[in-house]
């Protein structure tokens, strides 16, 4: 049997994504597979039928292999996490604490000696038999005395795990008593692992928290012709460095970024910017809704992954902002950068074209990634979310349609109500009317589905077994997810490219990340390693294995 | 001397129980570890393993939710435990629980014995693969206590009275090898073999967590100890248990020895010259044959080497920390080499790593090292600060410190997170006490290396 290569192109049209579907319902239980099917979708988008319905954001079934994380995780790990200067303090036992700490790398760049910089550390409470029994609430005052009296951080947070709901501890009357006994910033969440259905939850209660107890806590107006917010940019491998960058040559002044190379002072002072700008939609769109509602902030989707969605994005906020000078100024970063970018993308095109890619990751990173295979001629043959809900695949749209359940029920919904003294429209009617009349959209987001092809597959919270078939039948050339999958990837001949921490690389983002990005991936796309996997005094084998090269 | 006892823990030097329950269900062939409890433990756990390893690692969860945590779990258990049969085919489900399903008081024996009857009520086929359940509680112990627990839990669980040995069996031994490197498990087994003894090593991740490219891939992997064999450890001639904490506990050894009279050697991971003796002269009596000679001349080679490295070692100061049992083992390593520990340290707290320290440093060093048990690194450092350590021992999170200090770390046990082949260190026996030997020399040497200004080339 000699390796032979089949094009790409005629082997996909060979396989009928339907069918595909079937056979991975047919192996699940009935009910299983019930649930299952509604959450597997071939994608069919055409100028006058809807976006088909995925069920997304329901519970995992108990034994099938999930790559989803809990409450705790999207709360302290994700949302809280990435900012240097709050003492974040895990209230539990102490794997949880340890488990996040600092695998995420979420970096930051202290600004000299006296800013604080308190990721690299982990705090716990660390809970024994005793502490369950009796109950944590004595422990948790002790660890926060300490904490101040070692650290003087600006503010401490508390995140409590499961057994903390559980014993009845609670930190929230914890926090209000310390705040008052040492005189600084000290807030609790209810972000218990058993929570909702997957990091989501955490994420919510986590926007919910920064929002009652942080944003806002500070007027002083910066200085700044254009302010802007950065929401759900956690600076993985340094793509908020990037974005900053950018910021910075086109003369956009970033208030505050939620979170990642972030202060707590900037979340403070976050309701003085004139524009929010949504990276990451599910995780944060929480803050950005009611940041309008209460202060008047209009928010837009941006994506800055990707070179041609990072230009799209900067001229989206410049026109925002209705400013010749900025207008200008954008075009002449994008024509500059884009020398570079192109040279690139034009010589790894070449190698890369037509090759299929699936990605598998966060609550936006499958579909924004896509935008960077995209610019090399790959395409994404299926794609799916984790933790997300309908909204993210299949557009804002279907809000009002998605049903409330009892895991979503569970998670606090806050009333907001425009603030008597602050709240200020930062653009007239007119503006708006004007704006919208060019094609300007704010508070919208179409969602993953609508830019994939006819005929890929959505699939959420794909399972271990599931992605091991996907590959079986399409062998992609990459295939994108996270830690967990990478190495039952790789043993199946496919290249495996992390996209929670980027495989220790970085940035992506922006129009450096960019190159830097199309460089790793020619590289992982053509590499012969897999063609090494046979001794060569293995004829033709007797083994049961098939190989990815067969 | 500032203040070091505090309640809370900052930068933990300790993992939770469950996690190493997950990582000794692994090295049983077919075995699929589940956590019963929030799914979040069994992703967080998989990540933490699968950055060491860089090997796939599947733990399954009973994924609770809100309404579970009120109401009981066993429902999620037994469908997860259904889902793991048809989807895995697993030759055995190792349950352990977590701080949900403990603090709710689920009552893991009895779910199981429940969905074993309805399993055979309702004519299943093929059955229940054998289900083994741990309570591990991450508020109580750290991963070894949950490591061990696991170990026990099996041996007790599958090794019922009358699973005897066949006639004209060959001879074997049990090694219960605790928490060390796929490496140094491969080796073992070699040194084992060369006794002309079988051996059932238990748990044995030197596959499951260090397999090779050029395999079919499988949902499981290939490899782990057979439960076949677990069920024939009655029979043993000795058991081999390693980890001077466990002695007088009721270690899987133990139960071994009260069930079956099999005579249990309790013995210390074997590193430095005497722990990896004393390992050899335990397979002398249970083989009834003289050591063979390659690992004679590997000694000899090896205490060659102590001479020839004293010069570069003796009185340089070492701190040590991790787990229990591997601290004390490389503290017994280090003494021998001249090398002064002036700290050894454990998020664990076993109650015994003092005594243990002070018996493997005896007659080497006049006062034994400082002992602290149950420490954070915020403690560690702040002990450094009097102690100036030219050199730190231990896994990835000690990086912090030795930065600061300015002292080479020597990367050692778990977890390795910012190094590459951490799942292939050798630590134990005389060869992997070599390497060690070379390793440690060299970081020296590197550091007088790189801090004189004189163009040393020649050391």
């Amino acid at each position: 049997m000699a390796p032979s290569k089949i094009d790409p192109a005629i082997e996909i049209e060979a396989i009928d994504p339907g069918a595909l579907k079937a056979e991975l319902v047919a192996k699940y239980p009935t009910k299983v597979g019930r649930k299952r099917a509604k959450q597997i979708v071939v994608n069919r988008v055409d100028e006058c039928a809807d976006i088909p319905e995925i069920g997304a954001n329901s519970r995992t079934i108990p034994g099938i292999i999930t790559q989803r994380g809990c409450s705790y995780a999207g709360c302290k790990g994700v949302v809280l996490g990435p900012t240097r200067d709050i003492i974040n303090l895990t209230h539990g036992p102490i794997g949880c604490g340890f488990y996040s700490w600092l695998t995420r790398r979420n970096q930051t760049k202290p600004k000299g000696e006296g800013d604080a910089n308190f990721i690299p550390y982990c705090f716990s409470t660390d809970l024994h038999d005793e502490d369950i029994v009796f109950g944590g609430e004595k422990k948790l005052k002790a660890a926060i005395r300490e904490a101040y009296e070692t650290f003087k951080p600006k503010a401490i947070s508390i995140f409590s795990t499961c057994p903390v709901g559980l014993i009845g501890d609670d930190v929230h009357s914890v926090a209000r008593e310390m705040k008052a006994e040492l005189g600084i910033n000290i807030f609790g969440f209810s972000c218990e692992g058993y929570k909702g259905v997957s990091q989501s939850a955490g994420h919510h209660i986590a926007n919910n928290g920064i929002f009652k107890h942080v944003i806002g806590l500070d007027d002083t107006a910066r200085e700044g012709k254009f302010k802007i917010n950065m929401l759900g940019e956690y600076n993985i491998g340094g793509d908020a460095f990037e974005i900053e960058r950018i910021m910075d040559n086109a003369g956009i002044t970033l208030i505050s970024t939620f979170s990642g190379n972030s202060t707590y002072d900037s979340f403070t002072n976050a309701h003085t910017a004139d524009l929010n700008t949504v990276m990451c939609h599910r995780s944060i769109n929480y803050v950005a809704e009611m940041m309008e509602k209460k202060y008047g902030i209009p928010w837009i989707k941006v994506n800055f992954v990707g070179a041609a969605s990072t230009a799209k994005s900067l001229r989206k906020i410049a026109s925002y902002f209705e400013d010749e000078e900025l207008i200008e100024r954008v075009e002449s970063i994008v024509a500059e950068e884009m020398v570079e970018v192109e040279k690139v993308r034009l010589d790894v095109k070449a190698r890369c074209e037509g090759k299929l890619a699936m990605l598998f990751v966060g609550g936006s990173r499958a579909h924004h990634y896509q935008d960077l295979f995209r610019e090399i001629g790959m395409k994404t043959i299926a794609a799916g979310y984790e933790f997300a809900h309908r909204d993210d695949y299949e557009g804002r749209a279907v809000l009002p349609d998605i049903k409330v359940d009892a895991d979503s029920r569970n998670i606090e919904e806050l009333d907001i109500e425009p603030d008597p003294e602050r709240f200020s429209p930062r653009k007239s009617e007119e503006a708006l009317e004007r704006l919208k009349e060019k094609g300007f959209r704010f508070k919208d987001y179409d969602g993953m589905m609508a830019e994939m092809e006819n005929g890929t597959l959505v699939i959420d919270d794909i399972s271990q077994y599931e992605t091991e078939k996907l590959i079986e039948i399409y062998k992609p050339a990459i295939f994108c997810a996270g830690i967990k999958e990478k190495y039952a990837v790789q043993k199946q001949g496919i290249p495996m490219k992390q996209l929670h921490n980027y495989d220790s690389g970085g940035p992506y983002a922006g129009f450096k990340g960019a190159v830097n990005f199309w460089q790793e991936i020619d590289r992982m796309v053509n590499t012969k390693i897999w063609s090494y996997l046979k001794a060569p005094w293995q004829k033709a084998p007797e083994l049961s294995a098939t190989y990815a090269w067969e | 001397m500032e203040r070091v006892d505090y309640v809370s823990t900052t930068n933990g030097c300790k993992l939770c129980k469950p996690l190493g329950a997950c990582l000794a269900f692994r090295g049983i062939e077919g075995a699929v570890p589940m956590l019963h409890g929030s799914q979040g433990c069994a992703t967080y756990m998989r990540r933490y393993i699968i950055s060491h390893f860089r090997e796939p690692m599947d733990i399954a969860s009973s994924s609770l939710g809100e309404k579970h945590a009120v109401y009981g779990g066993g429902a999620n258990l037994k469908q997860g435990l259904k889902n793991i049969m048809n989807k895995y085919g697993a030759g055995l489900i190792g349950v352990a629980t977590t701080c949900l399903t403990e603090t709710i008081g689920d009552d893991v024996p009895m779910i199981i014995r429940e969905f074993r009857k309805e399993m055979e009520e309702a004519g299943n086929a093929p059955p229940a693969p054998p289900l083994v359940c741990v309570s591990t509680p991450s508020y109580s112990g750290t991963h070894m206590e949950g490591f061990h627990a696991a170990v026990r839990a099996v041996v007790d669980q599958l090794c019922a009275k009358g699973s005897l040995v066949e006639d004209g069996e060959s001879k074997f031994v049990n090694l219960l090898p605790g928490f060390i490197s796929p490496e140094d498990l491969r080796y073992l087994k070699e040194i084992v073999e060369d006794f002309d003894l079988g051996c059932v090593m238990l748990p044995d991740i030197s596959d499951t967590l260090d397999g090779p490219a050029l395999e079919d891939y499988g949902k499981i992997p290939a490899g782990g100890t057979p439960v076949s064999d677990i069920k024939r450890m009655g029979g043993a001639a000795a058991s081999l248990e390693f980890g001077h904490t466990l002695a007088e506990k009721p270690t899987a050894g133990a139960i071994l020895l009260e069930r079956f009279n099999v005579s249990l050697h309790p013995l210390g991971i074997p590193i430095g010259l005497r722990e990896t003796d004393a390992f050899f002269s335990a397979l002398e009596e249970a083989s009834g044959r003289p050591a063979p000679e390659r690992h004679e001349l590997e000694r000899g080679r090896l205490v060659d080497s102590y001479v020839d490295a004293h010069k570069y070692l003796f009185g340089k100061r070492a701190v040590v920390y991790g787990e229990e049992d591997l601290v004390i083992a490389l503290t017994a390593f280090l003494v021998e080499i001249g090398i002064k520990p002036v700290l050894c340290a454990s998020g664990g707290k076993s109650g015994r790593m003092k005594s243990c320290i002070e018996t493997v440093t005896s007659g080497l060093l006049e006062t034994p090292p400082m002992v602290e048990e149950g420490a954070d690194f915020y403690k560690i450092e702040k002990l450094c600060e009097d102690l100036s350590p030219d050199l730190l021992v231990g896994h990835s999170k000690g990086y912090r410190l030795s930065k600061k200090l300015d002292a080479p770390l020597i990367r050692v046990g778990f977890p390795i997170h910012d190094r590459f082949g951490g799942q292939r260190t050798l630590h134990v026996g005389y060869r992997g006490t070599q390497r060690l030997l070379d390793r440690i020399v060299n970081a020296i040497l590197e550091k007088n290396q790189e801090d004189s200004n004189l163009g040393y080339a020649y050391m």
